[in-house]
């Protein structure tokens, strides 16, 4: 099992229903071909940086899920049938993630290590520092 | 001796650098910001959709910026370059601005 992120752009035309229509069905395609959903998230209109399929916008919608290649592959084919969808792209996140939870626990570390050598010299900073982590 | 030696190509350094010397007081150079921003900011994994940040490191016509002059780090600029291309190829940064 990986985690794959898919962000696929709908025509600026379709109606707010339709794309959410669209969703739930892209969500039947995840769990029908073996995948975890994890996140779906309607990002929303935003310029594109150049034309696709003669349109200058676009609806970005983000999927987030857990499956093998063939979860990916079956996805990728239902997109490519539905013809409002103008763009998509699977970027695979689970290195990412990986590395998210090792720098965290990198920096956990020298955190503690940090309090351990200097209990008494700085009482005061330190709620400010664990307040933007939370 | 080793360590003899890269003493004195330190010392000779200073002598050789131009400074307010003859050949130069026309070259002003631009100070950049000595650190990479993203690990100022602890930007661990570089978001291909936040379009805003990555945009801020392209050219007007739409190449990625050199390390020289954005002062990103390498680590930095090698992910920094993969999340470009990304939003390149999803439509959030042009591949060429047109001139």
């Amino acid at each position: 099992m990986r985690n794959y992120e898919i962000v696929f752009i709908v025509r600026p035309d379709v109606t707010e229903e339709d794309v959410d229509k669209l969703i739930a069905q892209m969500e039947g395609v995840v769990a029908g071909a073996g995948g975890k959903l994890e996140k779906v998230e309607k990002i929303g209109r935003r310029r594109l940086a150049y034309r696709v399929q003669k349109q200058r916008e676009g609806l970005y919608v983000l999927f987030r899920l857990q499956g093998s290649g063939d979860t990916v592959k079956e996805f990728e084919r239902r997109l490519k049938v539905i013809d409002t969808v103008i763009k998509y792209m699977t970027v695979r996140i689970d290195e990412d993630l990986e590395r998210i939870e090792k720098f965290k626990a990198l920096r956990a570390k020298q955190e503690s290590k940090r309090r351990r050598s200097k209990p008494a010299a700085a009482p005061a900073p330190q709620p400010a520092a664990e307040a933007p982590q939370g | 001796m080793a360590v003899g030696r890269t003493n004195s190509g330190e010392s000779e350094r200073p002598q050789s650098r131009r400074e307010g010397g003859p050949s130069g007081p026309k070259k002003q150079f631009f100070r950049r910001r000595k650190v990479c921003k993203f690990c100022e900011e602890k930007i661990d994994i570089i978001d291909y959709k936040d379009s805003r940040l990555v945009g801020g490191f392209i050219s007007e016509r739409g190449k990625i910026l050199p390390r020289r002059l954005t002062g990103t780090c390498s680590t930095h600029q090698r992910s920094l370059s993969l999340a470009i291309k990304r939003a390149r190829n999803i439509a959030l940064l042009p591949f060429a601005t047109g001139g």
